[in-house]
């Protein structure tokens, strides 16, 4: 049996990567490397005021000073930060007709990816916010949202329009001096999403970004910043892939959430970035930082993530629980193949009065790949009534990959209440038996035991993208069970 | 200056001294050790493993050493006396950095064991103590690399093979000077294929003077072999201790270890457990009950590197006060290790708002047919169970103690001989209450 199943997995393994294509769209790239120099191009391409760009060159003197970060249970290979290219603009065309149309080739690609930009097309309820390489490219039902007050468009956008906003809420949950992606991303970010939902508003449709990298030698370095104001609702949901090159691109983002008082924000994630070959050749390395702050009393922030996609993944999407009774929640089902490498986890910190926390986390690893859970649950001293549960998973699909488990836990108060789990094991032979001998494959008794496995998370899903991932985890898992 | 380059100087200017006092074979593994010291330095505040017990610092005090080995006056039945009642076993004594020769008439061990100084076996026995001495430190941190530099004697016990020893072996290390002092101790056990032994270590200081050790044992489990192991804990506030205990097991041995922490002043228990050969078996447990300042850190490598192996742990504290918990467990499974079943649990009390737990239970995992599970909690005693008590006429202070001894009973349960499991339930009861840093062998310990 096992062998049959080995070469099952090993059929759908090939299947390719589906989003890889490479969409033929000039281009506007400049210059390769990273100095001060490119800091006020990149800053007076978009036109910028002059605090963003000194804040800009804060981040990049700090940067300057810092070293690659080695503590992740990851091997990076050296990055060469003067190759890349950081802005490119596939917009670029349209700009110099003077023209509001977008590029017929860039509707193209992201109809291919299923993200339609025509309103009219696109699925009810889902504003998107559609990012390929360093720009925005268009934003849907901004008309409709800005009647309830609610703010969706671009960053660029958002720091010519509403500068003050901006300049309040950003670098204020993640700092420029946080960490080495953080730096680098405060110097160079080009786009990404700005939401603000005002007090008293529940947003009526799921938002939605959609990064694309298209161009060669580029990296992305989009910023999101969400500010939920008092008694307000959103679900912000983020989906991206890149074409498949020989050489690995680099991703940094940044991503803060700011929830206020009785806010409730909803951030769900399907990365599915190039992964890189069954050789482990190419591929994006994800190097992500993404916070939230609970400032206000009962608030909460929810991450839901699926991380299916990435050579590199680094990613910790974390709750910084400050008011009191807050709510932290992170789901995740990451899923490495070939010789894919995960680090993936969150950080709940529990500073307010009853604040509660639950970490739900399902690793699956297949091939040669390895697959870490890092987290960590700090309760502080004045978090009195602090509630943690945490879960950690993990499926091992194959005698050559890895599943690691690092939780941290720094409790500075009696009267907190933490549990932390994990378990890790392969599927057992008694349950593909007992799905056999009921008539159901091999190959499909894997796909049920599996996907039952990160039902808890995928549940946690909006609808749309609930089917997605579960589709996404069907293709990506397989080459391995045996 | 900083801490290490002192004692690279201290070491450069005494070297002729600790060497012509030190057999040869100390002495070759000693220049290793001293030139990977001299590269690494103390751990530092970064260092992932050292992160919450900060070592840098514990060395910057003025330590006096005893490199001239000047033997101390009196015996330790002068200031020591075993409290543990109806315990049937063989004493030996390590005082401070040397093993006590013993003057008393002592029942004879079977023939082949090997029981005494590691120094003078290192000179009458070159052979086995070249196989086995410094061979799993030499790997460790800079810390066994320090203790090595410096080491000048400690114990040796070698059980030949089929011999079981039958009763248990308590060795006791004391520390007593009249000075701040250094000491670092070195423990050898060799238990050959098919024999087994049951050992006791105590630790206890008897001096009100601020003391650091180091203390390396290397345990080697040949094919077949048993080793039952209980590490107690008794010495002050004043007291640092920083201990790795290297455990080899070769095929179908069993190791059982069990670590208790009852008074202390800062503890760095370094354990790391390597299961070489397949069906070797593993079990560690920990306790620590802390108070006032004190400091634990139990630090647990379990490294699976052959199929068919089996490791448990088990961890519990119990903080009052300030005083703070670390506890990092790691499991490592390598790729060829199937058929692993490997289980780790800690728990922790905290019964103040100024304690501390730092827990990091975690999984490495290369293969894939493997059980691993490991579940770590941080709470404070069952409301209901303190208010069904207390309904039922306990008071609530007896109801918490209760509870915390019940808490503290699933480890004691572990060990294996039964004199010192009632012994310790006692000085656990005693420790809860607050009454044993008091207890001069009042009556009832004399019993």
């Amino acid at each position: 049996m096992k062998k049959k199943s080995n070469n099952i997995f090993r059929k759908i393994a090939d299947k390719a990567y589906e989003y890889g294509f490479v969409s033929n769209i000039k281009t506007e790239i400049i210059d390769k490397g990273l100095n001060e120099d490119v800091i006020r191009l990149i800053s007076s391409k978009k036109n910028e005021p002059q605090w963003m760009l000194e804040f800009r060159l804060q981040a990049y003197r700090h940067w300057l000073t810092l070293e690659t970060p080695q503590w992740a249970h990851l091997d990076i290979p050296p990055i060469d930060y003067q190759a890349i290219s950081y802005y490119a603009d596939p917009t670029k065309k349209s700009k110099d007709k003077q023209n509001k149309e977008i590029d017929p080739e860039l509707m193209k690609t992201f109809e291919k990816l299923g993200i339609p930009l025509e309103e009219r097309l696109a699925l009810s309820g889902t504003a998107v916010d559609a990012v390929m390489d360093s720009v925005s490219v268009k934003t849907t039902f901004k008309e409709e949202l800005k009647e309830k007050g609610i703010i969706f468009c671009s960053m660029s956008e958002a720091i010519q329009e509403y500068p003050d906003l901006v300049r309040k809420y950003l670098g204020t949950v993640v700092n420029y001096r946080d960490n080495f992606f953080a730096a680098l991303n405060s110097a160079v970010f080009s786009d990404g999403s700005f939401v603000y939902i005002p007090a008293g508003v529940r947003c009526p449709m799921e938002l939605s970004t959609y990064f694309r990298i298209n161009a060669a030698n580029t990296g992305q370095f989009e910023r999101t910043l969400i500010v939920a104001d008092d008694n307000s609702y959103v679900s912000y949901l983020e989906g991206c892939t890149a074409p498949m090159r020989d050489e690995n691109q680099l991703h940094a983002a940044i991503v803060e959430i700011v929830v206020c008082e009785n806010a409730e924000v909803k951030y769900s994630t399907v990365q599915n970035w190039y992964p890189g070959d069954a050789e482990g050749k190419g591929g994006v390395y994800n190097f992500v930082t993404k916070r939230g702050d609970c400032r206000g009393n009962n608030s909460k922030l929810s991450w839901t993530q699926v991380e299916t996609g990435s050579a590199i993944t680094w990613k910790y999407p974390s709750c910084i629980l400050r008011g009191d009774n807050s709510q932290g929640e992170f789901y995740s089902v990451a899923v490495t193949n070939n010789y894919q490498q995960a680090d993936t986890g969150t950080k709940m910190i529990h500073l307010g009065r009853n604040t509660r926390s639950t970490i739900i986390s399902k690793g699956i690893s297949a091939g040669k790949s390895q697959n870490s859970y890092r987290g960590l649950v700090r309760v502080s001293k004045n978090a009195d009534g602090a509630r943690n549960y945490s879960q950690c998973d993990s499926l091992l699909l194959g005698d050559k990959c890895g599943a690691h488990t690092f939780p941290y836990m720094d409790i500075h108060n009696d009267n907190a209440v933490i549990e932390h789990e994990a378990t890790t094991s392969k599927i057992s032979e008694e349950q593909l038996f007992y799905c056999n001998q009921r008539g159901i494959g091999t190959e499909e008794a894997i796909g049920l035991i599996v996907n039952g496995y990160a039902k808890e998370v995928l549940n946690k899903l909006p609808m749309e993208f609930a089917i997605e991932a579960q589709k996404l985890l069907s293709v990506s898992l397989e080459g391995a069970v045996g | 200056m900083s801490n290490e380059k002192e004692y690279i100087e201290i070491f450069d200017n005494n070297r002729p001294l600790i060497e012509t006092l030190c057999s040869a074979l100390l002495n070759k593994e000693r220049a290793k050790a001293f030139e990977q010291f001299k590269s690494t330095g103390f751990p530092k505040r970064d260092d992932e493993e050292y992160r919450r017990t900060p070592i840098d610092k514990l060395f910057a005090a003025d330590y006096g050493m005893n490199l001239g080995r000047l033997p101390l006056q009196g015996s330790p039945a002068d200031f020591f006396s075993c409290d543990v009642p109806n315990l049937r076993a063989r004493q030996e004594y390590i005082i401070n950095d040397s093993f006590y020769r013993d003057a008393a008439e002592k029942s004879p061990l079977p023939e082949g064991v090997l029981l005494g100084s590691l120094d003078q076996f290192a000179q009458t026995h070159p052979e086995l103590v070249e196989a086995y001495y410094n061979r799993q430190a030499q790997e460790s941190d800079s810390l066994a690399q320090f203790n090595t530099t410096f080491v000048q004697d400690g114990l040796l016990l070698y059980v030949p093979r089929d011999t079981k020893l039958s009763e248990p072996i308590q060795i006791v290390t004391l520390l007593r000077s009249n000075i701040e002092m250094l000491s670092n101790r070195r423990l050898l056990i060799i238990i050959d294929q098919n024999a087994t032994a049951d050992l006791l270590i105590c630790d206890h200081s008897s001096n009100d003077k601020q003391t650091l050790s180091t203390q390396v044992t290397e345990i080697f489990l040949r094919r077949g072999a048993a080793l039952n192991i209980v590490e107690i804990e008794e010495t002050g506030e004043k007291n640092s201790r920083l201990a790795h205990l290297l455990v080899n097991q070769e095929s179908d041995s069993r190791l059982n270890h069990c670590c208790i922490t009852l008074t202390n002043g800062l503890t760095r228990n370094n354990i790391k457990v390597t299961l070489a050969g397949s069906g070797a078996e593993a079990h560690l447990g920990g306790l620590a009950i802390c108070d006032k300042n004190q400091h634990t850190d139990n630090n647990t490598l379990v490294e699976h590197k052959a199929s068919h192996c089996n490791s448990s742990e088990l961890y519990k504290y119990i903080l009052d006060e300030e005083a703070t918990g670390v506890f990092s467990g790691r499991m490592l499974i390598c790729p060829d290790a199937q058929q692993t079943t490997s289980c780790q649990t800690n728990r922790n009390l905290c019964l103040t708002k100024c304690a501390r737990m730092y827990a990091q239970p975690q999984l490495e995992i290369y293969a894939d047919d493997v059980k691993c599970s490991h579940g770590s909690t941080v709470g404070q005693l069952d409301e209901n169970a303190l208010f069904y008590m207390q309904q039922r006429g306990i008071s609530k202070d007896e109801a918490r103690h209760l509870l915390m001894f019940a808490f503290a009973g699933e480890v004691i349960e572990k060990i294996n001989i039964e004199a010192l499991r009632d012994r310790l339930h006692l000085l656990i009861e005693k420790r809860f209450r607050g009454e044993l840093n008091r207890c001069k062998r009042c009556a009832l310990c004399k019993q």
